[in-house]
């Protein structure tokens, strides 16, 4: 992230959440030099001469983190790139994203580490770290150079994008994961079953005539290398879970004590494959695919049970060109840094689905899984602050993107619940435009 | 009606009006000229992005037979050969004001893309394995012809049916009409979940016997690489239509182009149950009816006659 002066400011009578430090409140949230220094009784709090945010009726959580996102650098910066990308997520109260390496060329050296982390130094807004490929190339032959690309700052491995078809080769990465740590990441996909499918395989696909990627394209391999990590006794994360089936497999190896941990993505758990009837590829293709409404419930009760650790957006910006194309040869992905909260909240929260505090623990989830500390609220701790306003209705895309892509699949929609300000790494990160005109005023 | 898109998207009322246009039109056929002034000086574009011979050769002439100014335009030799973007080339052909755009593309969506790009109307010529909706017109058309009405008929789609938009179309179309669908094939070329489109799915030719209509799909040879089927020879014992299959009041239709000796025997396809030869007969007429449907009829249901006046489409259409 870029460096900066640690904010100074005092978030005035906000209703305080942070389920897991057991925090839940109306509070004065005082941030010195970029750390929380107490949180005091409504009104208590000594200004000091610093920034006073009148936060009455809004709420503030830990803010947000993001194991997965596509940041499009090096190669694609048509679509995005460190600045914009991390705008995008502060915007959506993000204080952590964690980059994919399925960029072009592939993160697959120390250098191509060193120089992202560097681009993040120069232009994040939020801190950013960077995953490295586990195959060299991500052609799925031979292993990077995965303790060359720790000591170079790489916060884990992904292929991201792509399963690892060789299970000789995966086992080999779980062994070396031993000497040089590093959680393994994993999109799960048999790209036999999947085929040239382009949605889910049921009575929509059939519908529609489009080739289908099966709910088993995913288990089956989750099944596999739950097996694999258990042998080694590796720390695996599996990407964005799609599938009942799915849940069950990382259910079933959690219970058997496999160091697993698994994320689910906004759109998995708020639309289901009768959205792609439309053909809209720009909000609805991405793999994996929109499942059926048992699977969109299944991952729900994940949330719930703490079989899914995480919400991650796998934020995948594509340019317009793009996605203005027929279904089938749209590319696959939709953006979700800067709608994560306020969709979830509408959808599963507003509705009594799921709590909020649940919907809370979970947007922040995503650390611990790579070895990183969860953003929390409590005093002393480094300020990473999302403050929000839970009735606030707006219109997604209507007044433009962070991101510099427009793929986003809530385009259109009316939300509830925003976020107005972001303080991430102990820096003010974001301001809702608005937002902060009101506080000058 | 402002484009044609899909059969799922048109009632039944809107399936009979161009059912009894075309009518109409097979009556303009029977004359001496079988020209009509009705679409002079307007334009219409065939786009096919895929090779066809029966589409592509029965909209071309429906469209002159309508008098219109035909720009016929085949991917192969065009700029799209050159990797214009099917958006690019839209806009291309917009600037010479075309009434209607009649695309065939191999992938789905693709009319519907069209339709949001250009003034003009859309008739989809089949997109990707999605649908075919002029390809179930004038099967409705052929059917009605022979049956009267297709109420309570039982209508066997027997073959590859994950490959094929004509059979999406068709049973959708043939269940719109009121007849009972069956679809049969292979497990594997059968979509998981396609009886939720209102058939009924079953995996052998044991009850071929209760059809009325035997309508039977192409089997590309190809299917067999992908393992979709072990061999030709093992998916013609299961599934080929032949004399001994095809009772005598059955009556057997085909989109086209026949394999003969994989999906149907020879002597099935010139048996005088098929009305494989009216299939394509129709196709004319129903397509003249469905660029007339969408570029003249201003709603009503008059017959055309020769020398009426020319209209102008309805500029907002109903819902497509």
């Amino acid at each position: 992230m870029r460096s900066g002066e640690g904010a100074e400011v005092v978030l005035r009578g906000a209703t305080v959440l942070d389920p897991v430090a057991g925090i839940e409140g109306v509070h004065d949230v005082v941030v010195r030099a970029g750390r929380v220094a107490e949180l005091t009784a409504p009104g208590a709090a000594a200004a000091d001469g610093v920034e006073e945010v009148e936060a009455e009726g809004l709420h503030a959580f830990p803010a947000f983190f993001d194991p997965h996102v596509h940041l499009r650098v090096p190669g694609q910066e048509h679509k995005e790139d460190v600045e914009t990308g991390s705008r995008a997520a502060a915007a959506g109260g993000y204080c952590g994203i964690l980059a994919m390496a399925n960029t072009e060329p592939p993160v697959s050296t120390p250098a191509d580490v060193e120089a992202l982390r560097e681009a993040a130094r120069e232009a994040a807004s939020v801190p950013t770290g960077f995953l490295a490929t586990v195959t060299r190339d991500m052609e799925g032959g031979e292993l990077t150079e995965m303790g060359a690309l720790r000591d170079a700052g790489a916060v884990g491995f992904s292929d991201d994008g792509l399963p690892i078809r060789n299970a000789r080769l995966l086992r080999r990465a779980l062994q070396y994961q031993q000497l040089c740590g590093g959680t393994i990441a994993l999109h799960e996909e048999d790209p036999e079953l999947s085929g040239d499918g382009a949605m889910h395989e049921g009575p929509v696909s059939a519908a529609l005539g489009l080739a289908g990627i099966p709910s088993v394209s995913e288990s089956t391999m989750i099944a596999r290398d739950a097996a694999l990590a258990a042998y080694e006794g590796a720390r695996i994360h599996v990407q964005h879970l799609s599938a009942a089936e799915s849940v069950d497999a990382v259910r079933t190896a959690k219970a058997a004590g496999v160091r697993i941990t698994c994320e689910a993505s906004p759109h998995h758990l708020c639309l289901t494959d009768e959205a792609v009837r439309s053909l809209d590829p720009r909000r609805f293709k991405m793999n994996p695919p929109l499942r059926a409404e048992a699977d969109r419930q299944a991952l729900i009760e994940g949330l719930r049970d703490g079989t899914i650790d995480c919400v991650a957006t796998d934020h995948a910006p594509h340019a317009a060109e793009e996605k203005e194309v027929p279904f089938e040869q749209a590319a696959m992905g939709v953006t979700g840094l800067e709608t994560a909260f306020a969709a979830l909240h509408s959808e599963l929260v507003l509705p009594g689905t799921i709590e909020l505090s649940l919907l809370v623990e979970r947007l922040a989830g995503g650390a611990e899984p790579f070895g990183i500390e969860r953003p929390t609220l409590a005093p002393g701790s480094e300020a990473n602050i999302a403050l929000c306003d839970l009735g606030a209705e707006w219109t997604v895309g209507e007044e433009g993107y962070e991101s510099r892509s427009q793929n986003s699949w809530c385009a259109g929609l009316e939300l509830t619940g925003r976020v107005l300000m972001t303080l991430a790494g102990g820096q003010v990160a974001y301001r809702l435009r608005s937002f902060s005109l009101g506080v000058a005023a | 009606m402002k484009h044609l898109l899909a059969i799922e998207d048109l009632s039944r009322a809107e399936i009979e009006a161009i059912l009894d246009r075309a009518e109409s039109f097979a009556e303009v056929g029977r004359r001496d000229i079988k020209k009509v002034p009705t679409l002079r000086g307007r334009t219409v574009v065939s786009l096919f992005y895929e090779s066809s011979t029966r589409t592509s050769a029965s909209f071309e002439l429906a469209a002159k037979r309508l008098s219109a100014d035909l720009v016929s335009l085949k991917a192969a030799g065009s700029s799209v050969d050159k990797g214009e973007s099917l958006k690019d080339t839209c806009a291309t052909l917009s600037a010479y004001d075309p009434a209607a755009i009649v695309i065939r593309h191999p992938y789905a969506g693709a009319a519907q893309l069209v339709a949001g790009w250009t003034e003009a109307a859309v008739v989809n010529a089949g997109d990707g394995k999605h649908e075919h909706p002029s390809q179930a017109l004038l099967d409705l058309f052929t059917l009605r012809r022979r049956l009267g009405s297709l109420e309570g008929k039982r209508i066997w789609i027997v073959g590859d049916v994950l490959h094929s938009r004509v059979a999406r179309s068709n049973l959708i179309a043939f269940g719109a009409m009121g007849a009972e669908v069956t679809v049969c094939g292979p497990p594997a070329l059968i979509p998981r979940g396609i009886e939720q489109l209102g058939c009924a799915v079953t995996h052998s030719l044991e009850g071929l016997g209760e059809a009325d209509v035997v309508y039977a799909l192409r089997l590309q040879r190809e299917r067999m690489k992908e393992s979709f089927v072990p061999s030709i020879r093992e998916y013609a014992a299961h599934f080929q239509i032949d004399s001994r299959r095809l009772g005598p009041r059955q009556l057997l239709m085909h989109p086209g182009p026949v394999n003969r000796g994989v999906e149907l025997s020879g002597e099935a396809v010139d048996s005088p149950q098929s009305l494989i030869a009216e299939q394509v007969a129709s196709g004319l007429v129903v397509r003249m009816a469905i660029l007339y449907e969408l570029l003249a009829s201003g709603g009503d249901s008059a017959a055309p006659v020769e020398g009426e006046p020319e209209r102008r489409p309805t500029p907002i259409g109903q819902p497509a």
